[in-house]
């Protein structure tokens, strides 16, 4: 498998400066807010925007080269872009549109892809899921050396989203060329990649494996973005295991994370580790926050069940079973071994 | 009650501002007996008009073309220091009185203009030829096209081209195998109506080639010709009105036909000066 190097590769944009590192080897998963130079990386990868400084290898080949003046164009390395619209052409077939990539190559594809049926039609035509495909046919019909995906699942309801993914992580698990993909939504980051990096006004946060950027979230930000709920206050005490916090609102918690100091910190709580009663539970081990229900959201057979700073994930049948309901009171509650401590200064969050 | 005398009132203007527009047509084809019109077709004067006609249109829109598509390409996708200016450089045409357009192309091109001795010492002399028609005509209906070409390649999905290059294409296999398939229909209806407007070129012509018959009397200034100095030239005039009248018809249909084609592969819409989309 080809290894895909950048080394401070450098782009300006609008607000801030893109500048970040990377080793793509495997499948590597970028996330981020929108506008913060994820689909720029790919475009520098791909050869669509030259950098202002920094160095774009492919294995032993250099792609790009400030310093040396080296910049091939996209057409010279071989790379495969599939765009976050896919940008099939309209006016082509399902078969023109991988032709285009290369010759010859469209029975092949179309019969991996499983879009034979397909190949006369026009993109506009096509469901969401079936331009992916045909998408992504395009792309490795080009037997690039790297495969990129834009926000792959983004165009796509709900609904197909789930399918897609599956279709996603299935090619990716078989694929044997490196990949990169950014998306906004870190719960298609762990499911497609086995590495996630984190990138925020352009540069990388935080780079480890979906459960690493869980356990150990480098901060506040990167806690959020992987779904935890976040809990400001100060520490009051200290034991031998355990600190205690006294949150913005008076509810004292206590934590096994490391909350040296006496400024501000901030506690991240991962919404599957939170436990949601209606009564108040008689376990003194537990850390409870006590409140009205403010929201239930189901997502598919789990749900979200909201009190104060908190957000539970349970199953909708322990939903159906406790009979909750938005405005009702409830207890939320979490071990002391649940929380992380993300930032401990100056009150940051 | 009120509504219904409003739009009563809407239809009512409208429909005088169609008949306004429709009655000199009308008069036109009314005013003489078809037999007599389609008489005067073999005259001499309508036959020499019409083959200036429509060879001086040909080559200028040949010329409008292959010029005009790589500039409104550049102009389209690319931002330099000037932009603005060669955008306007490229309209101005438009706006121009024809009669200041062949003051201004005499005074370059003309025997004492700007290029003037240099086109002689090339033995080149470009007033009153067929050559002066074919370039008054394209200056002064290329920005019709010119114009359309850039919206439509404005409107070109900049990441279609961009997935073409990670496809393996260069900048010109890109341009001639998704750009201008794409732009087609667009740059159909642009030349249609740069192709009607050199037809329907007078004074430009008139000043800069001249009025004479069989080198450079177009139908425009044949029939200011026989309208204005043969006495019984007034038939020979309508029916060569007739004749234009047709054309142009057919040149608005190709339009319309073409900007519907333009729509329908790439669902982005256009917007052609002049002239709804919205058919």
């Amino acid at each position: 498998m080809a290894t895909v190097t950048l080394e401070q590769v450098t782009v300006p944009l609008r607000t801030f400066e893109l500048r970040l590192s990377l080793t793509v080897d495997s499948t590597v998963a970028l996330i981020g807010p929108s506008g913060a130079g994820k689909s720029t990386v790919l475009n520098a990868i791909a050869g669509l925007t030259k950098p202002a400084a920094g160095l774009i290898r492919c294995d032993e080949r250099t792609w790009f080269d400030a310093d040396r003046g080296v910049f091939l164009q996209p057409e010279e390395r071989r790379v495969g872009l599939v765009f976050q619209d896919y940008a099939l052409f309209p006016h082509l077939t399902v078969r023109q549109n991988i032709e285009y990539a290369r010759r010859g190559t469209a029975d092949e594809y179309l019969d991996r892809f499983a879009i034979g049926q397909l190949e006369d039609a026009r993109p506009g035509s096509l469901s969401g899921g079936e331009r992916q495909r045909v998408a992504l046919a395009r792309a490795l019909a080009r037997e690039p050396e790297i495969l990129l995906l834009d926000e792959p699942l983004s165009a796509l309801d709900a609904h197909t989203k789930i399918e897609v993914r599956a279709e996603l992580q299935q090619l990716l698990a078989e694929l044997e060329i490196p990949a990169l993909l950014v998306t906004h939504d870190f719960e298609d980051a762990a499911a497609l990649a086995g590495e996630v990096g984190v990138l925020v006004d352009g540069q990388l946060r935080q780079t480890g494996s979906p459960t690493e950027l869980v356990a150990q979230p480098a901060d506040p930000f990167v806690a959020s973005f992987t779904g935890a709920n976040l809990l400001h206050g100060r520490p009051v005490w200290a034991g031998a295991h355990t600190t205690g916090v006294r949150l913005e609102d008076g509810t004292l918690i206590s934590t096994t994370g490391d909350a040296d100091g006496d400024g501000a910190v901030t506690l991240a709580v991962y919404p599957w580790d939170v436990t949601i009663s209606r009564t108040r539970p008689d376990d003194s081990a537990m850390n409870v926050i006590a409140g009205a229900i403010s929201a239930i959201t189901e997502l598919g057979n789990r749900a979200r069940v909201t009190i104060g700073p908190l957000s539970a994930e349970i199953t909708v049948d322990s939903l159906r079973r406790l009979g909750l309901e938005p405005g009702q009171n409830g207890y939320a509650s979490f071990k002391a071994t649940g929380t992380r401590v993300v930032a401990s200064r100056g009150g940051t969050g | 009650m009120r509504r219904a005398v409003g739009s009563g009132l809407l239809i009512a203007v409208a429909l005088l501002t169609l008949a306004f527009l429709a009655l000199p047509i009308v008069g036109i084809f009314v005013h003489t007996s078809p037999g007599k019109l389609l008489h005067q077709l073999s005259n001499p004067v309508v036959k020499d008009a019409f083959l200036v006609s429509v060879k001086t249109s040909l080559l200028a829109q040949a010329l409008i073309l292959l010029l005009g598509t790589p500039t409104a390409y550049l102009l389209a996708t690319r931002r330099f220091f000037g932009h603005s200016l060669a955008v306007t450089l490229v309209e101005l045409p438009l706006v121009l009185p024809p009669a200041v357009a062949g003051i201004g192309l005499l005074t370059a091109l003309g025997r004492e203009g700007l290029l003037g001795s240099s086109l002689s010492a090339l033995g080149v002399t470009l007033p009153f030829t067929q050559t002066a028609v074919t370039i008054a005509v394209a200056y002064v209906a290329s920005p019709l096209y010119i114009r359309q070409a850039i919206a439509t390649f404005e409107a070109t999905d900049p990441h279609l081209t961009a997935a073409s290059r990670t496809l393996g294409a260069g900048p010109v296999r890109t341009f001639f195998r998704v750009v201008l398939p794409l732009a087609r229909g667009g740059l159909i209806a642009g030349l249609a109506l740069s192709f009607a407007r050199g037809l329907g070129e007078f004074g430009a012509t008139i000043m800069f080639a001249g009025s004479l018959q069989r080198v450079t009397q177009t139908l425009p200034l044949a029939i200011y010709q026989e309208f204005d100095i043969q006495p019984d030239g007034f038939t020979t005039a309508l029916a060569m009105s007739g004749v234009l009248v047709l054309i142009s018809a057919v040149l608005l249909l190709t339009l319309r036909i073409a900007l519907t084609w333009q729509r329908s592969p790439s669902s982005r819409s256009l917007s052609l000066f002049g002239l709804s989309s919205s058919v």
